[in-house]
């Protein structure tokens, strides 16, 4: 996939904050008073990357990874300590009032919509600020509701509103300006299920139609799945892999996963002289097959087993996520892990090569 | 940086801004009555300065002097407060701010019209308080003649601002220490006895009355108070008017450089 503008380009990003050091207790805090140790903490380390118009980029790694700390350098409300970025052709430091009505920071903990009032309220404010005219925020904001399904909500004070209902008037309110660029922040975040999915479907919708640009955290890997066929992931504010979903799910987990429905319960030992098994209940067995005997293994199970139907599938993220951080928190760098498969172009020394070659980056 | 672009911007936007800060007022109506009560102090102040004055004046205070002073100090101080300090330490701690920095205009012009919008709801307020300072003392109102009402506006005008950058000021503080809230508390231990909020400054030690008339605190309270009921002649209210602007000026100065500084530093916890 190819992106002819780049709307986000860094190049180099890093962001170290100072923080202040104590020990617990009476006479730490006591001795903090006249002296305040601190210490630096890397919260994000030479990172590069670019995101083109219309691009939808999962940014993964595990908590205080170093996401949100980026997000927030690209949306402008962070200086970095180094590194060259732009978005949408602005330093967005300087928060330049056209960047900022070109960007969108949807941060699943924390809210726009003022509280006592109703989203209306929050749209008007919003209208104004971002100078929108009258007809276009309100053909906005009846698409947008529409599309969320959220009626009559909008009407009513934001703190009588569930969460998975704020989120939704959240993102109306994140959007009435029609930004070009989404960072998404955990934007499902407590949701349920159902309406995770209708947010994913909301945003697939608002991407295409506008050629938005999306960089989206999630530890729904689902979101991701769903929405990204790329991704970003880092570990310790630094770059481990950049490129294609599948091809990071490759070369983690290069397994496929054969999901057999079978029509009579069966001695598991069975399974097992089959391909290493994943799981086995209720009459549903996974197992785990190495691409290369995959057609080997369907048609061994299809002669041995009385199968009732079949499915072949990439390992679940989660499980290349908890693989991909296992090796990093054990003590070898997660980008190793990604270097370390087969066929990765990614390089422990250097994080910054650990890109997909059919990334739009 | 924005600053102009931001005022032209904030024309524009500030009767919708204006509109929804009023809704939000309202919304918070039995806090904004429960603040209300917690600033009886000049009431207080009234009460021991009237029975002090029983047996004659105190300087140039008579009894009636103090009913005016007192009730037009009360209105002036509820007309001219904000409470921007407290929001901007919550919302810097907190990181709340940063819904307002990723809006495409200045926070500090989205919070005046925040605080503006609440004018209406305290004019109401001081309504009756207003009618009963006319009642019982409207003889010591000097705003009869226009220059000293002209005066008088642009002083309740310059001590809104000068207490807003101090705020503004106070409140960025935040961004560099725990919490500002604490210097705050100092400052308006201060202001308390600096500015005439609670004894009339000439009614002042001699120094501290000298040191007082000086202060800004004089700016923000003692100044458009003294010259509504006339205890400062047309002169000497019009330099001070040019006093107080220089220090509003001043303020804001720093106050936006303080400002600049913090948001370099701001670290947007949450989320």
């Amino acid at each position: 996939m190819s992106y002819a503008r780049p709307l986000v380009e860094v190049h180099g990003l890093s962001k170290t904050f100072r923080v202040h050091k104590r020990a617990p207790g009476v006479l730490a805090a006591l001795r903090s008073v006249f002296h305040r140790p601190t210490e630096s903490v890397n919260a994000v380390q030479d990172l590069s990357f670019t995101i083109g118009e219309g691009e939808r980029v999962g940014f993964l790694g595990p908590n205080g990874a170093g996401k949100t700390t980026t997000l927030k350098i690209l949306a402008g409300l962070l200086h970095p300590t180094a590194g060259q970025i732009t978005v949408a052709g602005f330093l967005p430091f300087r928060r330049d009032p056209a960047f900022l009505k070109q960007i969108t920071l949807v941060m699943g903990q924390k809210q726009q919509l003022l509280w006592d009032l109703p989203p209306t309220e929050t749209y008007a404010m919003n209208r104004a600020l971002y100078e929108v005219p009258r007809a276009q925020a309100d053909e906005t904001i009846a698409e947008l509701v529409a599309l969320l399904e959220i009626g009559d909500l909008v009407n009513k004070p934001t703190r009588q509103l569930s969460l998975g209902e704020r989120m939704k008037c959240e993102l109306v309110a994140a959007l009435l300006h029609r930004p070009r660029v989404l960072f998404l922040d955990e934007p499902t975040i407590g949701l349920d299920v159902s309406m995770q999915a209708k947010m994913r479907a909301f945003i697939r919708h608002y991407n295409e139609r506008f050629a938005a640009a999306v960089l989206l955290t999630s530890h729904y890997m689902d979101d991701v799945t769903a929405l990204c066929p790329r991704v970003i992931v880092i570990d310790q504010g630094r770059l481990v892999y950049d490129g294609d979903l599948k091809a990071l799910v490759r070369r983690v987990r290069p397994d496929k996963r054969l999901t057999l429905r079978l029509s009579a319960p069966i001695d598991r030992r069975l399974l097992d002289q089959i391909a290493p098994v994943v799981s086995y209940e209720g009459g549903q067995a996974v197992l785990s097959v190495p691409p290369e005997r995959l057609n080997a293994t369907v048609q061994n199970a299809l002669a041995t087993l009385s199968v009732v139907d079949l499915a072949v599938e990439d390992p679940p993220l989660e499980e290349v996520m908890r693989e991909l951080f296992k090796n990093a928190h054990a003590g070898t760098p997660a980008a190793a892990a990604v270097a370390s498969t087969p066929g990765a172009g990614a390089s422990a020394t250097r994080p910054l090569l650990a890109t997909d070659p059919g990334s739009g980056s | 940086m924005h600053i102009l672009s931001d005022a032209r911007r904030a024309v524009r936007a500030y009767p919708t801004l204006l509109r929804v800060g009023l809704s939000e007022v309202v919304a918070y109506r039995a806090e904004f009555i429960v603040w209300i009560l917690t600033t009886n102090m000049p009431f207080v102040m009234l009460a021991i300065w009237h029975a002090v004055a029983a047996d004659g004046p105190v300087g140039r205070f008579g009894q009636k002097d103090f009913v005016a002073y007192y009730l037009a100090g009360w209105v002036i101080r509820l007309l001219t407060s904000t409470w921007l300090v407290w929001e901007l330490s919550m919302e810097i701690r907190d990181g709340t701010l940063s819904a307002r920095l990723l809006r495409p205009l200045h926070p500090l012009f989205a919070f005046s019209a925040q605080h503006l919008a609440a004018l209406p709801m305290r004019v109401l307020i001081v309504t009756p308080v207003v009618t009963a300072l006319v009642w019982f003392a409207g003889d010591r109102l000097a705003i009869r003649d226009p220059r000293v009402l002209v005066i008088f506006l642009a002083a309740m005008v310059g001590a809104w601002l000068l207490i807003f950058f101090t705020m503004v000021l106070l409140g960025s503080l935040s961004f560099f220490l725990e919490s500002a809230i604490g210097v705050f508390e100092v400052w308006l231990a201060l202001f308390a006895v600096l500015s005439g909020y609670l004894v009339p400054l000439e009614l002042l030690p001699g120094w501290v009355g000298r040191v007082a008339r000086l202060s800004p605190f004089d700016s923000m309270l003692s100044f458009p108070l003294e010259t509504l009921i006339g205890l400062r002649d047309l002169g000497t209210a019009t330099r001070d008017l040019c006093t107080q602007w220089a220090y509003i000026a001043t303020m804001a100065v720093f106050g936006l450089s303080v400002w600049r500084r913090g948001v370099r530093r701001y670290v947007a916890f949450g989320g």
